[in-house]
């Protein structure tokens, strides 16, 4: 698959300029996207015109960024002034922002080459992309299959061959999960690495920006690029520059398995599982045998707190100042309902809902109050587990790709986020490396856990896996831009 | 006796005067064109952030200190959340567990302490304007910092709870964290009141009234309040808790709604501020720059100055009054004077509150300084004093601009004596009466001793003079 050193090689050595290479790209994306759905938006404008300008930095001599003139796919709840960004929702389907989030800043001051807004669950609620109100993303490794959600579409748009990379966001596995089923790497950053200004919340204390992308290194080098300490978000702390550090030598690295993270598994992810953790043995690491109790707690622990804050954050669509309006309504009552009601999908109405309830008066202390003593506890038993080994081995999703269009209950639903919500609540990083095929030839995807800004821990440890088997789970899909 | 004890406790909202708001840099200033100022932040943008002011937690827990608050080294902000389009976000950032302050006090001229339970600081939301038929929001306002004072339920009369807001501005005043004025929103306050018999423990059932905004509202609104809930508690009744509506123009309150439909905020920690950390340093910097306070100047007037206890109150009420003051009263002999001038010949001049509060008199307190100093060296009388201090304030000019070689002459303490002789020939009946007791009747000696020198001789001293020839 493409990689972002593969651009940069075409361009340093003038076998391509960075206009050819984008109109490829925009041209794939035009045809291929009716496909995948990866895309919203395609910002052709600006992905040609930041082009030029790297095209007249190489003609003057200049030495690039690393990020300078490669294609790439952001997500559409990360705030681009003058372009819409939708979080896949009808209430923001003519938004335009008008200030750029953080993220977008940074790289468009590196003239990175935005090729279009990516496809995502409403809001970033699910774990299929299916709750867009465009339509869901394919899985370009069988378009019968979802692209995994929230951030659907980015990984769609990369596995996809319509961008190099991709920059999503994760609440509760919504990178994590989505590169898991397309075969790609992707990463949460520690929370606090990277700035969330103009990220547009769901779960303000769980949500943060980081890459997915064809493979470790690069995974790293978008990190680099995006993760800084930002005056505008009091929670932001920017974070240590991870590239350089990587040598992918894990001789002597503990890594720790919790048999709890391993419970239920289809045959195939079990068998992928361990080949890996064999694999691991041979380049000298040593595996440890940990408990993880609070396990079971995670995901009741996730959903009361992503809904508590998601029903805050989302109050503000009430139609008066952007938005979605209705056009039917009695009174001012009347109007901030109907406008919510139709503009909101069923799973966003569903998790106000929650969130609402278990922040009410009464309910409190029942759930959002338990929920963040539970947090706590699952902080606290992360920090034992980091005193045992280095990093925690876990399957990404307890599952491969469903079936797009398959009937599914919203619990069922939540329950494909088990393993990856915990590294959320504790606000750890973690990284989903492709390890292996179902019989259907569906990706699969390890997780690593590494403790608070460990970034570059796990990113080492993913890499030495994707060296040793010379990255031939990164599977190409056969679709898009082949250089 | 009344039947009923009334019992009020107060939450008072203080605009902060930093420059710019709360959670953004937007300027906070009053007035300007509608929604000038104003950014994604405080119109709540999707995605936009809110970033704490420091200045914010600064001039909060100097509200604090000068409220005898203990100050918590960590608190945290929460969402508060309602609906209605004065409020972007749908929720309010504010605190709720965990305050910035907590238990302090004000005292009563009555030497009664009212508790305070706790301060907070807050955004303030947006503005409505009603608009031939349409409500247009101005969101300037909204963002601009607020601190909320909450009291135990301590007031047992409308007089108490006027005299603590009175205190209260005064006080944050003179900090120098908020010009509290409430025609311009800048402190508002809601009521609680009840009604108990005399003698219970127990409280009775509240009802809350948004929104006051003004003294003479607060001590209107607890009036009505009274009479409404003893009348339906003599009939037998129950109060109901709700939220009441005041009406300025008919002194009367309103329901606006009961116990059922109260609002449930839904409070939780705000996850995009982090928890509000004050340091040793801070809090010891803002410690030292608390300036002396009303009640302790006024003391200080009173007890070193030797200035009246009635002038002392003046000129403490307004910060800029007493600055002034000092600065006139500078190196003078008797400061009292100084105070004298400006509370009747100044005040005569300036009456209304915001004039006061804003004190920029046509004479500079080095010129009413320089006249005193002339007075005190006998230069001029008294009456000279005044006359020229009249005109000063007239046109701004120095005193010497009015001072004629007359007035200047000055009087020779040596011709005092002669004209007091004079006095006692002339006036036997005045003599005689004073004799047989009459006190009084040296005033009139007195006045011919003034009349006979122009006004220049020293008042007190004829007196004294004349009280000594008389009594031999």
């Amino acid at each position: 698959m493409t990689t972002i050193a593969d651009i940069k090689r075409l361009l340093t050595e003038k076998k391509a300029s960075c206009r050819e290479l984008t109109q490829r790209y925009l041209d794939a994306a035009a045809q291929t996207n009716p496909v995948l759905n990866a895309y919203i938006t395609l910002t052709a404008e600006a992905a040609l015109d930041a082009a030029d300008a790297v095209d007249k930095k190489l003609q003057s001599g200049a030495q690039l960024s690393p990020l300078e003139g490669i294609p790439f796919v952001l997500k559409d709840n990360i705030s681009t002034k003058g372009i819409r960004t939708t979080c896949a929702s009808r209430m923001l389907e003519n938004y335009v922002p008008i200030f750029d989030a953080d993220v977008w800043e940074s790289l468009k001051g590196q003239n990175a080459v935005m090729i279009g807004k990516g496809n995502m669950d409403e809001f970033a609620m699910g774990s299929t992309c299916e709750n867009s109100y465009f339509g869901g993303s394919r899985n370009p490794h069988n378009t019968e299959h979802v692209a995994g959600g929230s951030s659907g579409g980015v990984a769609s748009a990369v596995a996809g061959g319509l961008a190099v990379y991709g920059i999503g966001s994760d609440t509760g596995g919504s990178i994590r999960m989505p590169a898991s089923f397309c075969g790609l790497v992707g990463l949460k950053p520690t929370y606090g690495a990277v700035s969330r200004r103009g990220l547009i919340a769901y779960g303000s204390s769980l949500d943060q920006i980081g890459p997915i992308t064809t493979c470790v290194e690069d995974a790293a080098l978008v990190f680099d690029a995006i993760c800084r300490k930002d005056p505008g978000d009091m929670t932001s702390r920017g974070a240590e520059p991870v590239s350089g550090k990587l040598t992918g030598n894990v001789k002597g690295l503990k890594i720790g398995i919790a048999k709890e993270f391993f419970e239920g598994l289809p045959d195939s992810i079990g068998k992928a599982l361990d080949n890996a953790v064999s694999l691991y043995k041979k380049l000298g690491a040593e595996v440890v045998s940990l408990d993880f109790p609070m396990l079971k707690y995670v995901l009741p622990t996730y959903y009361i707190l992503a809904c508590a804050e998601a029903s805050s954050n989302l109050g503000r669509y009430d139609g008066l100042r952007y938005g979605y309006r209705t056009d039917d309504f009695n009174d001012l009552n009347d109007f901030i309902c109907r406008t919510r009601s139709e503009g909101f999908g069923p799973e966003v109405r569903r998790r106000i809902l929650l969130g609402t309830y278990v922040l009410s008066a009464g309910y409190y202390d029942a759930y959002y109050n338990k929920a963040q003593l539970l947090r706590r506890s699952i902080v606290v038993e992360f920090a034992k587990v980091f005193t045992g080994c280095d990093v925690l081995l876990t399957p990404t999703v307890p599952v491969t790709a469903l079936r797009f269009g398959a009937d599914m209950t919203p619990v069922e639903m939540y329950q494909t986020d088990i393993l990856t919500c915990s590294a959320n609540i504790a606000g750890l990083p973690a990284v989903s490396v492709p390890c292996g095929f179902d019989e259907k030839g569906l990706p699969i995807g390890l997780q690593l856990i590494g403790g608070k800004f460990r970034e570059d821990i796990i990113l080492n440890t993913a890499l030495a896996f994707e060296r040793e088997t010379s990255g031939a789970f990164c599977k190409d899909s056969g679709m898009g831009v082949t250089l | 006796m009344k039947t009923y004890e009334m019992v009020i406790g107060l939450e008072t909202h203080v605009e902060l005067s930093t420059k710019t708001k709360i959670f953004c840099a937007c300027t906070t200033e009053f007035g300007g064109a509608p929604n000038t100022h104003c950014c994604p932040v405080c119109t709540g943008q999707p995605g936009s952030l809110p970033v704490l002011n420091q200045s914010v937690v600064e001039y909060a827990v100097m509200a604090g200190l000068a409220l005898n608050c203990k100050i918590n080294r960590r608190s945290i902000m929460a969402r508060k959340h309602y609906v209605y389009p004065d409020l972007p976000k749908a929720y309010q950032i504010s605190q709720y567990e965990q305050p910035l302050c907590e238990g302090g006090w004000v005292m009563l001229d009555s030497g009664k302490k009212i508790n305070i339970t706790r301060i907070h600081i807050e955004e303030d939301a947006a503005k409505l304007v009603h608009q031939g038929g349409a409500v247009c929001i101005d969101y300037n306002r909204g963002g601009v910092p607020l601190i909320e004072i909450v009291t135990e339920p301590d007031f047992r009369s409308a007089a108490e709870a006027t005299e603590y807001l009175e205190k209260l501005q005064q006080i944050l005043r003179a900090v120098g964290v908020s010009d509290c004025r409430m025609q311009e929103g800048s402190l508002r306050c809601d009521v609680n009141i009840s009604l108990r018999r005399q003698g219970e423990a127990e409280l009775g059932v509240r009802s809350e009234i948004k929104n006051l905004n003004s003294f003479v509202s607060v001590a209107t609104a607890i009036e009505y309040e009274y009479e409404r809930q003893e009348e339906i508690l003599s009939a037998g009744g129950i109060v109901e808790q709700e939220t009441r509506h005041f009406d300025a123009d008919t002194g009367t309150t309103s329901s606006l709604r009961d116990k059922e439909n109260a609002d449930d905020y839904r409070y939780f920690p705000e996850p995009d501020i982090i928890p509000v950390v004050i340091p040793d340093s801070v809090l010891e910097r803002l410690k030292s720059a608390i300036p002396e306070l009303p009640d302790a100047k006024r003391a200080r007037y009173v007890e070193e100055l030797g200035v009246p206890e009635a002038d002392a109150r003046m000129l403490t009420k307004y910060r800029k009054v007493a600055e002034y003051f000092e600065e006139a009263a500078a190196g003078v002999k008797t400061p009292k004077t100084a105070a004298t001038f400006i509370v009747t010949q100044m005040f005569a001049l300036i009456q209304t509150e915001a004039e006061r509060e804003n004190w920029s008199p046509p004479v500079t307190a080095a010129q009413l300084n320089e006249l005193i100093k002339l007075l005190e060296s006998d230069k001029i009388s008294r009456n000279v004093a005044k006359r020229v201090f009249g005109q000063m304030l007239e046109s701004g000019k120095p005193a010497t601009a009015f001072l004629t070689e007359a007035d200047l002459v000055g009087f020779n303490p040596a011709s005092l004596e002669p004209l007091c002789r004079t006095a006692i020939a002339e006036n036997p009946k005045s003599v005689e009466d004073y004799k047989s007791g009459k006190e009084k009747a040296i005033k009139a000696l007195v006045g011919a001793v003034m009349r006979a020198s122009q006004g220049r001789a020293n008042a007190l001293e004829a007196e004294e003079l004349l009280k000594k020839l008389i009594n031999g």
